[in-house]
């Protein structure tokens, strides 16, 4: 049987080096593939079908099923996120204190859906499932630093500061 | 390593502290964390720095009471300081030696005083990423003296007597597991620790983790001497960066003390923990599930059996057991299976930690031993709902769980009388809610929960939860009639009855208990179009509230079936 050897790396981007150590240090097993999309996203920011098909060519996993664990999972995105992300908790206790209301007046107010990012690429909205700062409901990541006890003002005032940027 | 090698660190860790007057620990928790204590912390440490006295700045997890702080803790006096801003470091440091700063005194002692601390003990002593702060803390004990001086059986009997069960919610007894794993046939076992705290509303695992790593990973060392494992997966979330970054950091720390990898203790005993990253999937909290995850693949459960004791990860018998559970277990063994079972309730032995949030006003952690009533922990512990409302009900068991009424607050929580209440313990949240709660809204909310994290293996989960979620939204918006809700009834009975995980099997929960309970609600948003707590959007024209109407337009969602039929 011939040895397995795998594909050469997409270009030299050096963010592929690292995709590729994560790889190796799981001895190019098929088992890590979450664990090399991670670190993909991670650097990349978002996967493209470029990176899947080159993790799964790596780990010898069919194209179809790398990307059917992609789109499993939320944490995976397939479209490169905005230049900031407001990332609005949705959790329990967020719900209870009031997250829908804070999600509706921003999309009012960026003019687009939950998930979705402004056409400027300036700033994406998500909302998370729950971040485990659930004392602190309702909670929000301005670019993952957390805020709790978010106002609707407080969020607005946000958005505005990256508006005027 | 052995006993003595510990004991010798826990000495230097002893003369090390001795060196200091005072300490000044600082809840370093995502929640505080949030509201400023890490400038704080720095602040502290250069005040101190200035004031010439001897004077110890230490980061630690969470202390508990989230809503009041940050918080700092001035030790030997065991002074706790509230909602401390960087500005007041100079007058804490100054105040050292005088008295405390009467102004940030934090009167919390009913709080604290009905709280009994076992899994939390550490929470607001230790830096968690500092091992031998853990071992001076009889860490790190309970494992060498497992190893050298009790057998497995033993190991298991202690956890029998004990009286433990499993602290994600299903509440199985884990000295019965353990010793279904031992008995199994096969040279590789594996140990795993489920992290995957996918309930909204609850953080209990994720402030153990990192708050108080090595107790999990000594849980997980002795799980796997008593049930003969030899390689250990801690599964987490990746929406918890910092608790993964505290494990990763653990682990390599006991590695590099021996009591990780080869040999532990110079016994032939060898386990070495490995992280794995979940990937946003509730549905991964279920074993199997989550086996399937760590292999690499989607999150879809299996049918069981086998159970994963048998044949789980890549085929081989496998223990999985939640972060709180291994957190019991290194006391348990220090302490005896007997000083456990004396804590709790006849059929829940022990503590239990809950994450308190909602409307309340001592949001945060708290560990409680079993069968404390339910209203001691809302009035007393947590304070009462504030602003002048009045408490109406309490959800447990997340997603699967259900919401207990205030006239119920006299139960004792325990597995059994949760179960019996129509709710469950779930893995320890628990959202307060009170007159400005729309009980059919909530319902809604954790359907619509159940409808997205569905993985889509099993028809009644899939199609099922999203019909409810159909009809929950038609009642919500107040287009909903009573065919609807004995639709939904039905539908409550079928989705329980025939899913094929638990996830499908407990997502009625949440709606059989507030019909059960707050029938009335339902009635008034079919009957008299209106919405008691006024939360509901009715009609015309809200279809949504998650949607905006500049949103409503794009989008280009197809209807459902029962609107047309409406």
């Amino acid at each position: 049987m011939q040895p397995f050897t795998p594909p050469p790396l997409p270009s030299d981007d050096k963010r592929w080096k690292i995709v590729n150590g994560t790889m190796r240090k799981n001895g190019f097993a098929r088992s890590a593939l979450i664990e090399t999309l991670h670190t993909v996203q991670s650097s990349f920011g978002y996967l493209d079908n470029d990176a899947i098909r080159f993790v799964a060519l790596s780990l010898r996993v069919p194209f179809s099923q790398a990307y059917g664990v992609v789109t499993f999972y939320h944490y995976f995105s397939l479209k490169p996120p905005g230049k900031h992300t407001v990332t609005i908790c949705a959790g329990t206790a967020c719900y209870i204190k009031g997250s829908d209301k804070l999600v509706a007046a921003a999309q009012e107010r960026l003019g687009i859906l939950q998930g979705q990012t402004t056409k400027d690429g300036n700033i994406s909205l998500m909302t998370a499932r729950c971040v485990g700062a659930c004392s602190r409901a309702p909670v929000m990541l301005a670019d993952g630093e957390v805020a709790g006890e978010v106002t609707g003002e407080q969020m607005l005032a946000q958005l505005e500061r990256w508006t005027v940027e | 390593m052995n006993i003595e090698e510990l004991e010798q660190i826990a000495e230097s860790v002893r003369l090390e502290n001795g060196r200091f007057d005072y300490e000044l620990n600082v809840c370093m928790d995502l929640a505080c964390v949030s509201q400023g204590s890490d400038r704080l912390r720095d602040a502290l440490a250069k005040a101190a720095e200035a004031s010439g006295k001897k004077v110890r700045v230490r980061r630690t997890g969470c202390m508990g009471p989230c809503s009041s702080g940050p918080l700092v803790r001035v030790d030997p006096e065991e002074t706790l300081y509230h909602h401390v801003t960087s500005s007041q470091a100079e007058a804490i440091v100054s105040s050292l030696g005088s008295g405390p700063v009467p102004e940030l005194q934090c009167d919390l002692n009913e709080h604290f005083d009905n709280q009994v601390r076992v899994v939390l003990e550490n929470a607001g002593h230790i830096d968690p990423e500092k091992i031998d702060d853990y071992i001076a803390r009889e860490g790190y004990k309970a494992l060498l003296t497992a190893l050298t001086e009790m057998t497995p059986l033993e190991v298991i009997q202690q956890i029998t007597e004990s009286g433990l069960r499993g602290r994600g919610g299903g509440g199985y007894p884990t000295g019965l597991k353990w010793a279904t794993v031992a008995k199994a046939s096969g040279d590789l076992k594996y140990v795993i620790c489920n992290g995957d705290e996918g309930d909204p509303g609850a953080f209990m695992d994720r402030s153990v983790m990192e708050g108080d790593p090595h107790r999990v990973v000594e849980g997980m060392a002795i799980a796997a001497y008593a049930v003969g494992g030899n390689k250990g997966y801690i599964y987490v979330r990746a929406e918890y960066p910092v608790a993964v970054a505290r494990l990763t950091t653990a682990i390599r720390e006991a590695r590099r003390r021996g009591l990780l990898g080869n040999n532990i203790g110079n016994t032939p005993f060898s386990f070495d923990v490995e992280i794995r990253l979940g990937a946003g999937a509730f549905v991964c909290g279920e074993e199997t599930a989550l086996i399937a995850s760590i292999e690499g693949k989607r999150g879809a459960p299996k049918p069981r059996p086998p159970y994963p004791a048998v044949s789980g990860l890549w085929g081989k018998p496998t223990l999985i057991n939640n972060v709180e559970t291994y957190a019991n277990i290194a006391p348990i063994i220090r302490n005896g299976g007997k000083w456990f079972s004396a804590m709790g309730s006849e059929r829940s032995k022990g503590t239990k930690v809950f994450a308190l949030t909602g409307k309340i006003s001592h949001t945060g952690l708290v560990e409680v031993p079993m069968g404390i009533k339910l209203r001691q922990i809302i009035e007393v512990i947590g304070g009462g709902v504030p602003g002048g409302h009045t408490f109406k009900a309490v959800q447990t068991g997340g997603p699967s769980g259900g919401c207990i009424p205030a006239e119920m607050m006299d139960i004792g929580v325990s597995y059994d009388a949760l179960m019996a209440a129509g709710s469950i313990m779930g893995s320890g949240g628990m959202i307060v809610m009170d007159d400005t709660s729309c009980m059919v809204n909530v319902a809604r909310f954790f359907i619509e929960f159940c409808m997205t994290e569905s993985c889509g293996k099993c028809i009644p989960c899939r199609a099922g939860t999203a019909q409810m979620h159909t009809l929950l939204t038609r009642i919500c918006n107040g287009s909903g009639t009573m065919h609807d809700l004995d639709l939904l009834v039905e539908l409550c009975a079928t989705v329980k009855e025939t899913s094929l995980c638990g996830l499908g099997q407990t997502a009625p929960n949440p709606v059989l208990s507030t019909l059960k309970y707050f029938k009335n609600e339902y009635m008034e948003h079919i009957v008299n179009k209106r919405c008691p707590a006024g939360v509901c959007n009715i009609r015309p024209p809200a279809p949504d509230s998650y949607q905006p109407a500049c949103a409503k337009q794009a989008s280009s969602s197809p209807a459902s079936p029962f609107e047309v039929l409406a």
